[in-house]
C-alpha cells in the first residue's frame, strides 16, 4: 500500500483515538452523564463479558449473515430488476416515482406481517432486510445505465458491438460506480432494518443482544454490541469497495 | 486510385415529422479515393458529424447511398472506423485493454490481440503506457489511445471526427505530424471533420467545404502542397494561400451560421 493510501487510514484512526479520549475526560469530570454514555475504556472492557454472557462474536457472525443474504437477495433481484426498467422505458418512468417512495417509507413497521407470514424466523430477517436494500439498487441500477455515455455506445455500435458484448464490456462496467452507491445505501439501510428487527421481536444477532443489553441497564455493554454492529457495516462497506475496485480499477 | 467510398444524395432530416425539421445534410455527393486523406470543414452545425454517422452506419434513417467499393453500407462495417470528438476511451481499461477492445469483441485470442495492440500502441507513440488508465494521460494521449484502438480494427476508412478538437495548438499540430506519419504507413485512408482550417491544410490531400444549414458541399478545394508534409509546412507561402482561400470560403458560412444561431436564441 502506498504512503498516500495509508495517510487516510492513520489519520482516521488518530481522529477516533482523539475523540474517545476526549470523550474518557469528558465523562470522568462528569461533563457527560456516566449512565447515557459510558467512558471508552468502559466499552472496551465490557467486550469480554458481553462475550462471555451472550456469544458477541457468534452473534456478530449472524446478524453478518443475515445482512449478506439480504443483500444478495437484493443483488438478485435489484440489478435485473434495475435493467428491465432501464431497457422499458414506460415501467422505468411508471416506477422510478413509485420506488423513490416506497424507499422512503418506514419499511421496519411492517415487521408484524412478516412475522405473520415468515414466523419468528430468520426468514422474517432477511425479508425484512431485502426490501430496503433492493429499492436504492433497483434505482441506482437503472441511473446508471441510463447515464452510460453516448459517446461509449456509439464505440462499441462502430465496432459491431453485439448487444449482450455491449451490456456485458460497456454498459455495466460503465455503470458499476453508480450501481455500488445503490449497492451501499442497500446495505446500509438492510443492516438497520435486520437489527432493528433483531432488537424489536428479540430474535438472534447483535439486535437481540444490544435490547438485552439495554434492558439491563448496562451501558458499556450496550455500546460494545452497538460497536459491533459497526464493525458489520464496515466490513460491508470495506468488502463491497473492495469488489467495486475489482469491477472498475480506477 | 480507385474511389473506395463514394456517398451518393446522401441527405438527412432531424424531427422530420415535427413542425422544426432541421435539414442536416441536402443531397451531399462525395467521392473519396482510396488512401486518400480529405478533411471536411464547415461552421458548426452544417451537418459534418451527421455526415459521419452516416458513413460510419451510425445512423441509417436518412436519404441517398454511401457505398464501400461499390456495397451499399447497412449499419456499422467492417470497413470503417470512426473516432470520436468527445473522450472516448474505456476509463476501466487500460491502455492495452482499450487498444485490444475491438479484437476481444472479433475472438482474437489474448496473447494475439494483446500482440496486435502493442504494435498499434507504438505506431501512436504510447508505448511504455500500456498499463496506465485513461485517468493517468493527458487529453492527447487519451486521443492517441482512441486512434490506436480504431487502428486496431483495421478499417479501410477511417473517420476522425474532430479527435484533436480539445487539445491545445502545439499539441494538435504535433499530433497532426504523428497522425501523417501514421497515414503514409498504413496508406490508411482517412477523412477528418475538422473546425481547424490550418490542420485541414497540414493533413490533407483535398479540402471538403460545407455550406451553413442545409448542409451541402460549398467547393472542394485539391491541397498540392508536397508530401511528405510535416507542422513545419505553415511557414511556406503556399500554405497561407490555401488557408486564405479557405478561410474565403469559409467566412461567410460561419457568420451566417452565428446569425441564424443567435435567431434562434433570441426567438427562445
Amino acid at each position: 500500500m502506498s504512503k498516500l493510501h495509508k495517510m487516510p487510514i492513520v489519520v482516521g484512526l488518530i481522529g477516533l483515538l482523539a475523540c474517545a479520549l476526549i470523550l474518557e475526560y469528558s465523562v470522568d469530570a462528569g461533563w457527560v452523564m456516566q449512565l447515557v454514555v459510558p467512558r471508552p475504556s468502559d466499552t472496551i472492557l465490557a467486550f469480554p463479558e458481553v462475550q462471555a454472557d451472550m456469544d458477541l462474536f457468534g452473534n456478530f457472525f449472524v446478524t453478518l449473515a443475515m445482512t449478506a443474504a439480504a443483500t444478495l437477495l437484493a443483488l438478485i433481484i435489484g440489478v435485473p430488476f434495475g435493467y428491465f426498467l432501464y431497457r422499458n422505458t414506460r415501467y422505468g418512468v411508471a416506477y422510478e416515482g413509485w420506488l423513490a417512495a416506497a424507499f422512503a417509507a418506514p419499511t421496519v413497521l411492517l415487521y408484524p406481517l412478516f412475522l405473520v407470514i415468515f414466523g419468528r424466523s430468520h426468514a422474517t430477517l432477511i425479508a425484512m432486510g431485502f426490501i430496503p436494500g433492493a429499492i436504492p439498487i433497483i434505482i441506482q441500477t437503472r441511473q446508471g445505465l441510463l447515464g452510460v455515455s453516448k459517446t461509449l455506445l456509439n464505440v462499441g455500435r462502430s465496432f459491431n458491438v453485439s448487444e449482450r458484448d455491449m451490456f456485458w464490456k460497456i454498459q455495466l462496467p460503465s455503470a458499476v460506480p453508480t450501481i455500488f452507491t445503490g449497492i451501499r445505501i442497500g446495505v446500509m439501510y438492510t443492516l438497520v432494518n435486520i437489527v432493528a428487527i433483531e432488537y424489536l421481536i428479540d430474535f438472534g444477532g447483535l439486535g437481540r443482544i444490544v435490547s438485552e443489553m439495554y434492558f439491563r441497564f448496562d451501558t458499556p455493554g450496550t455500546y460494545a454490541s452497538i460497536i459491533a454492529v459497526v464493525f458489520v457495516s464496515v466490513f460491508f462497506y470495506w468488502g463491497f469497495g473492495r469488489v467495486e475496485k475489482w469491477l472498475r480499477p480506477v | 486510385m480507385a474511389d473506395i467510398l463514394e456517398i451518393k444524395k446522401v441527405s438527412k432530416t432531424y424531427n422530420a415529422d415535427s413542425d422544426n425539421p432541421v435539414v442536416a445534410l441536402d443531397g451531399v455527393d462525395l467521392n473519396v479515393a482510396e488512401g486518400e486523406f480529405v478533411s471536411i470543414i464547415g461552421p458548426s452545425g452544417c451537418g459534418k458529424s451527421t455526415l459521419f454517422n452516416v458513413i460510419g452506419g451510425l445512423i441509417d434513417d436518412h436519404h441517398g447511398e454511401v457505398l464501400i467499393e461499390g456495397r451499399p453500407v447497412d449499419g456499422a462495417h467492417k470497413d470503417v472506423g470512426v473516432v470520436f470528438q468527445e473522450e472516448s476511451t474505456f476509463p476501466w481499461r487500460t491502455t492495452l485493454d482499450n487498444v485490444a477492445f475491438p479484437l476481444e469483441i472479433e475472438g482474437v485470442g489474448k496473447e494475439e490481440r494483446d500482440a496486435l495492440a502493442r504494435k498499434f500502441i507504438k505506431l501512436v507513440g504510447l508505448d511504455g503506457f500500456e498499463n496506465h488508465f485513461p485517468a493517468q494521460l493527458s487529453g492527447g494521449m487519451k486521443q492517441r489511445t482512441a486512434v490506436a484502438r480504431t487502428l486496431a480494427y483495421e478499417p479501410r476508412i477511417m473517420l476522425l471526427d474532430e479527435p484533436f478538437g480539445a487539445l491545445d495548438e502545439q499539441t494538435r499540430m504535433l499530433l497532426g505530424d504523428k497522425m501523417l506519419e501514421i497515414w503514409s504507413a498504413l496508406n490508411q485512408t482517412m477523412l477528418l471533420i475538422t473546425h481547424n482550417i490550418t490542420e485541414a491544410v497540414q493533413l490533407s490531400d483535398r479540402v471538403v467545404v460545407m455550406s451553413y444549414r442545409p448542409g451541402t458541399i460549398k467547393e472542394i478545394i485539391n491541397i498540392e502542397l508536397p508530401r511528405p508534409r510535416s507542422s513545419e509546412v505553415i511557414s511556406t507561402p503556399e500554405f497561407g494561400t490555401y488557408v486564405g482561400k479557405l478561410w474565403t470560403l469559409l467566412r461567410e458560412e460561419a457568420s451566417r451560421g452565428m446569425e441564424e444561431a443567435e435567431a434562434e436564441i433570441a426567438a427562445t
